[in-house]
């Protein structure tokens, strides 16, 4: 891709979230789209990041784009290489992970996220993934930056499963169940930006990325939206954010490609 | 002190691959080859499955290609994990397959998260009834496994979740190196490699290398499997590909993508089992039919620790 050519809608989620995780010092990374954007804002928003990857690595300086969570890139050169039973149990639980970058096949206006099945869970229309280390995630992280693109069957009303609770019912639940971390906290996708800084917790749309139209958004959500007052306009890539993209993070585009769908989501 | 005469027939842990599973593996038993990404024992697994073994409980966190395979090839009568994915990759067409249609046969399966499938070994590892996580709370995973429980704290009457104890009949783990007690050693991501050991009735150990006693010892912080819980240890070079050992060599990614092309076809992955597993005697086979250009483009470079001084103490 031409280094001059205008951003891609996954090149702008990349850099919205990278943005969004300026002067942060500790974050759960997950792959693709997520880790780049992770250390997109290593190199620009957040130099003091540690990546921390649930397959135990603490302080990754990966030196090749990580094909998934568990490269052995992803090892050498870390702070330190741990046990996962202690990167659970020391490192989130014990409350020191900041922020995660999660994502799921289905959200709902809470930020509950499903990653589990499509219709009955005994018997499923589609076998998701399941869990891994999301739900836990989910309930200790300081925050959750959730990253998905923007479509109808990914933004329901309703979940089929919750996998990992975001504010479930909204309205302090969380807080009344004594969940230590606060909860979803933004939502970057490939058309606008979200967050959820309303009385019930419910997602509120708060930015629009370039060109893009607040009906556009409405017609991809699977319930009436909220937008704020405020609503505003994503600032386009700078170009040294899109260089660092194009030429160091993922000079392949191996991620970038707007086919490289959120996993396992539903056909 | 006397030392014993390592690898005589007095411990004989020392086996071939075909031999370990035809001693240690029986039909209907839960066997747990671990390894998260790192580590995966496709060497035991192909073993398993060219002996044909039936009606297993296959238990891992990521149940991986390996597991995909092993489903696709009949084997497992139930799955109990914590990720079903192609890392980085996408869906496991096979273990989809088995859920959602059950094909080639129905699939029983129980899940836990990440940190759950952990608990589960430790409780397994050490002796106790259950193990508390902060984890579950407001999700609908407890709904669909009676396994995952609250208890309330003596301690001021928090509500925790709790998951029962995993005790394998048999864990199979990969790593870089053991000593033919089976004293290993292994460096990356150690994923639950020590937890699953303890935990697990039996344990085979397969090595990259078999090395001396005097090589552990002389960094004893980097074992983290003694050979007293160790019940057969077995060499086999390239034992984890297309998954890796750190250092010696990396994650063929080029299969997994494969893997994904090929495995959403039924009859191809039949075709693919019949040549790359019942087609080829054991691993060497296998390792000899990749050929030396894979193994080459898999060769990491370089890059050794510092050394560190144990010190000498008289």
């Amino acid at each position: 891709m031409n280094e001059d050519s205008p951003a891609t809608p996954s090149e702008m989620m990349i850099v919205s979230a990278a943005r969004a995780l300026a002067g942060v010092r500790t974050v759960f990374v997950g792959v693709g789209l997520s880790n780049i954007a992770c250390n997109l804002a290593r190199l620009t928003v957040a130099t003091d990041l540690e990546l921390i990857y649930e397959s135990g690595v603490y302080g990754a300086r990966p030196s090749r784009l990580p094909l998934s969570i568990g490269d052995p890139t992803l090892v050498s050169g870390a702070t330190a290489v741990i046990p996962i039973g202690d990167l659970f149990g020391f490192y989130l639980q014990r409350g020191i992970i900041e922020t995660a970058l999660v994502g799921g096949a289905q959200i709902d206006r809470y930020g509950n996220l499903n990653t589990t099945v499509i219709g009955d869970y005994h018997s499923p229309k589609v076998r998701l993934p399941g869990s891994g280390g999301a739900c836990e995630i989910a309930i200790n992280c300081g925050r959750l930056l959730i990253l998905m693109r923007l479509s109808r069957r990914s933004f329901v009303e309703r979940v089929d499963f919750v996998t990992s609770p975001g504010h479930l019912g909204g309205k302090g639940e969380r807080e009344r169940l004594g969940m230590p971390g606060k909860g979803p906290d933004v939502v970057v996708t490939d058309m606008a930006t979200f967050d959820f800084d309303t009385p019930e917790h419910e997602m509120r749309l708060v930015s629009l990325h370039p060109g893009v139209a607040v009906d556009e958004v409405r017609e991809r959500i699977g319930w009436d939206l909220r937008v704020a007052d405020s609503l505003g306009r994503t600032p386009e890539p700078s170009a040294e954010e899109i260089r660092l993209i194009r030429e160091e993070l993922d000079p392949g585009g191996i991620y970038r490609r707007e086919s490289a769908e959120a996993k396992g989501a539903p056909k | 002190m006397q030392e014993r005469d390592e690898g005589s027939t007095v411990t004989g842990k020392l086996l071939s691959m075909k031999e370990a599973i035809g001693r240690y593996v029986e039909d209907g038993m839960s066997v747990a080859i671990e390894g998260f990404t790192a580590f995966i024992c496709f060497a035991a697994g192909h073993e398993i499955i060219r002996q044909g073994r039936r009606d297993l409980t296959l238990i891992r966190m990521t149940p991986d290609l390996l597991y995909d395979q092993m489903v696709a090839a009949g084997v497992a009568g139930k799955l109990v994990f914590s990720y079903l994915g192609n890392p980085g990759v996408g869906p496991l067409h096979c273990l989809r397959r088995a859920v959602e249609k059950q094909i080639p046969r129905p699939l029983e399966i129980e899940e836990y998260s990440h940190y759950g499938m952990v608990a589960r070994y430790l409780a397994g590892a050490t002796g106790l009834p259950f193990f508390p996580l902060r984890s579950y709370t407001g999700s609908d995973m407890p709904g669909v496994n009676p396994g995952i429980k609250t208890v309330r704290s003596p301690y001021g009457g928090e509500e925790i979740a709790v998951v029962p104890p995993l005790r394998p009949d048999l864990a199979i783990l990969h790593a870089q190196r053991a000593d033919r007690e089976g004293n290993t050693q292994l460096w990356g991501l150690v994923g639950a490699q020590k937890e699953v050991a303890f935990a697990a009735h039996k344990v085979i150990v397969v090595a990259e290398e078999i090395v001396d006693a005097e090589v552990i010892r002389s960094d004893p912080n980097r074992t983290l499997i003694p050979g007293l819980i160790v019940d057969a240890v077995v060499h086999e070079p390239y034992g984890a590909h297309p998954s890796y050992a750190q250092g010696y060599y990396d994650r063929d990614n080029d299969f997994y993508l494969f893997w994904d092309r090929l495995s959403r076809d039924e009859e191809a992955t039949v075709a693919w089992l019949e040549e790359w597993v019942h087609g080829v005697d054991d691993r060497a086979a296998y390792v000899l039919k990749l050929g030396a250009g894979t193994l080459e483009r898999l060769q990491p470079e370089k890059a050794e620790a510092a050394e560190v001084d144990y010190g000498r103490y008289r």
